[in-house]
């Protein structure tokens, strides 16, 4: 056991020594983060706005006059029939439809509820929030001025997402990344410490001296579970706090199944390492097999609903796939264990098939 | 020699990969203490021989005890009492020398304060004080296989296996590297040793000369080179390997 501790307390240094190793295992994780999350919070300007003004009353003409002074919003158009909003957001610069109903002001006064609806394109759904966000905020400022005892008084801005109405995408990035980073770190590093040790010749003392063969393997996995499990802490953490991401379900049940995911990660980059002789062949085989696939196949970049049915089956395959269903039902949407059920069994699966193939294929005795 | 204790015992053995025969029939003895050299040309089989003899690699079929324990059955045992430097550098880059110390005498079991002492010993005697805390990719390569031998003596095992241990080194430092193995030698170490340089070879107790997978010659050096009317051993082994 002792002999053990010491052989991790190795596998820590040589980590913690390698400059390249710490921006890989701390600075992409970070830097990937903070660009997909300002990607998706950038500032909006000058969007364009088109208005069908049934009401024509004050209120109206005040939140037109707001939001054609505001420096996010451009009108680009007045139109009269609710038909031709279609037109223009085919057209593809106008992003958002601004409806107010007849007799806003009259039925504000007397029912103290009214609606304005809002009609946004949300083929980038990151914008359409905000978008939405921006309009009923200068909506909320319009009606508190009007009205001296606001509390009574309810604008209620109803609005509809165009094009993708669930809003796939908004926090995507969020899963995605945990995922990549995750399978970046958990297999990627693990296979090519691993072989590192093959090549350099190592791993023949290690295999003649009295540790045995899974010590070894799990000696070298350990260190490579903790940063990964650091990183996906961290990640949520940015997210949450940097980017205003809500974490709806479990935070223990993410955590729990994140773990198993990392468990996944470090079993395919054990397997990665058996079939690869050099640091090389191990790094070509986890960018081929790992990260492009978990990339454009899992769901993370490109929507899986859109693909062609081969992707699609393909996609089966992927494991972050899977993942990041759990992330984004766990965080996102705030589900049970239930509901990750099916996801949870998968992975495990997929762990127990890793495994079983590298200590198949894991030479003992390297002819 | 012959009444020493027995250390190795090797009979019949056979290593096939496929057709290939790698290892055909190899009958020898290697007693305690004693320096034994393994020779023979690339490809002869000595590294097959030797992956054997550590336990990384099971025998096709035949007989061999290291250490009174059996191959097949007892290869912890026998992981225990080895030690073993390869001929690509075994210690690691990025630690320092009394890191590299430290992990390699925790593997062999030994207790803290025993590495610290062997350690020490060790630094002091290799002379390393001033470099006890470079790593060890900052060293000189003579110094680095000194130190790699040390390392493999440190648990005090009965053999060690030296896998071509002085490739690229100048032949001062293979000088002083060879004092080292005498002197462990003379502290009842076996040495087992596969080289190339023949002037190495003439420093072993008795050598063996593999071609073609098969022993074959087994002698003190002296006697080889008057049973092959030769001047010295570059002779012997050139008659031996282009007779065939």
């Amino acid at each position: 056991m002792k002999a053990f501790l010491g052989f991790i307390k190795k596998e820590f240094i040589h980590i913690f020594r390698d400059f390249k190793t710490m921006i890989i295992l701390f600075g992409i994780p970070v830097t990937q983060i903070m660009i997909f999350g300002y990607a998706v919070t950038n500032e909006i300007s000058n969007v364009k706005v088109i208005i069908l003004d049934n009401a024509k009353d004050e209120i109206s003409r005040d939140i037109i006059h707001k939001i054609e002074a505001s420096r996010y919003f451009m009108i680009a158009d007045y139109i009269q029939d609710p038909n031709d909003i279609e037109a223009y957001f085919k057209k593809g610069d106008v992003k958002e439809a601004i409806i107010f109903e007849k007799d806003l002001e009259k039925k504000l006064r007397k029912e103290g509820t009214a609606s304005i609806q809002l009609i946004l394109d949300a083929i980038d759904a990151n914008t359409a929030t905000l978008i939405e966000s921006y309009t009923s905020s200068i909506i909320r400022t319009s009606v508190n001025e009007k009205y001296s005892n606001p509390q009574l008084i309810r604008i209620q801005p109803e609005f509809r997402m165009l094009y993708n109405e669930n809003m796939e995408g908004t926090y995507m990035f969020v899963p995605g990344t945990m995922a990549l980073i995750l399978i970046l770190i958990s297999a990627m590093m693990t296979s090519i410490s691993i072989t590192k040790e093959k090549e350099l010749g190592t791993m023949e003392i290690l295999l003649v001296s009295p540790l045995r063969p899974t010590q070894i393997i799990i000696g070298k996995v350990i260190p490579y579970f903790f940063l990964s499990f650091i990183n996906a802490v961290i990640i949520l953490a940015l997210s949450y706090f940097v980017f205003d991401v809500p974490i709806y379900g479990n935070f223990f049940l993410l955590m729990a199944l994140s773990m198993l995911f990392i468990m996944m990660a470090l079993s395919l980059g054990i397997m990665i390492s058996t079939l690869s002789s050099s640091q090389q062949s191990a790094m070509m085989i986890s960018i081929f097999v790992l990260m492009l696939p978990t990339m454009l196949l899992s769901g993370f970049i490109f929507p899986i609903d859109n693909m062609p049915t081969l992707l699609q089956l393909l996609s089966n395959v992927v494991p972050a796939k899977w993942y990041i269903s759990i992330v984004k039902k766990i965080m996102l949407v705030g589900v049970d264990f239930q509901f990750v059920i099916k996801e949870t069994l998968i992975l495990f699966g997929m762990c127990i098939l890793f495994i079983g193939v590298s200590i198949k294929r894991f030479k003992i005795r390297l002819d | 020699m012959k009444d020493a204790e027995r250390i190795i015992k090797v009979r019949k053995l056979y290593k096939k990969f496929g057709s290939f025969t790698a290892n055909k029939d190899l009958n020898f003895d290697v007693y305690k203490g004693e320096i034994f050299g393994f020779l023979g040309a690339n490809g002869a089989g000595k590294t097959t021989a030797m992956k054997i003899l550590c336990g990384l690699s099971k025998p096709t079929s035949g007989e061999v005890k290291i250490a009174n324990y059996d191959i097949y059955t007892q290869t912890n045992e026998i992981k225990k009492n080895i030690g073993y430097m390869s001929q690509k550098f075994s210690l690691y880059e990025d630690l320092t020398i009394k890191e590299n110390i430290r992990l390699f005498g925790g593997i062999y079991g030994l207790s803290k304060s025993e590495i610290e002492k062997r350690g020490k010993e060790l630094i002091k005697h290799l002379e390393l004080e001033g470099a006890k805390d470079k790593l060890i990719k900052d060293i000189p390569l003579g110094w680095k296989q000194k130190l790699a031998f040390s390392i493999a003596v440190l648990h005090e095992p009965d053999i060690v296996f030296l896998d071509e241990p002085t490739g690229g080194v100048d032949p001062i430092t293979r000088r002083q590297f060879w004092k080292l193995i005498y002197e462990a030698a003379g502290k009842g170490v076996t040495i087992f040793v596969t080289t190339h340089y023949m002037d190495e070879a003439e420093y072993c107790n008795r050598l063996s000369i593999m071609v073609d997978g098969e022993i074959v010659a087994l002698d003190d050096p002296l006697s080889l080179i008057k049973q092959y009317k030769s001047s010295n051993m570059d002779e012997v082994f050139l008659k031996l390997v282009r007779k065939i």
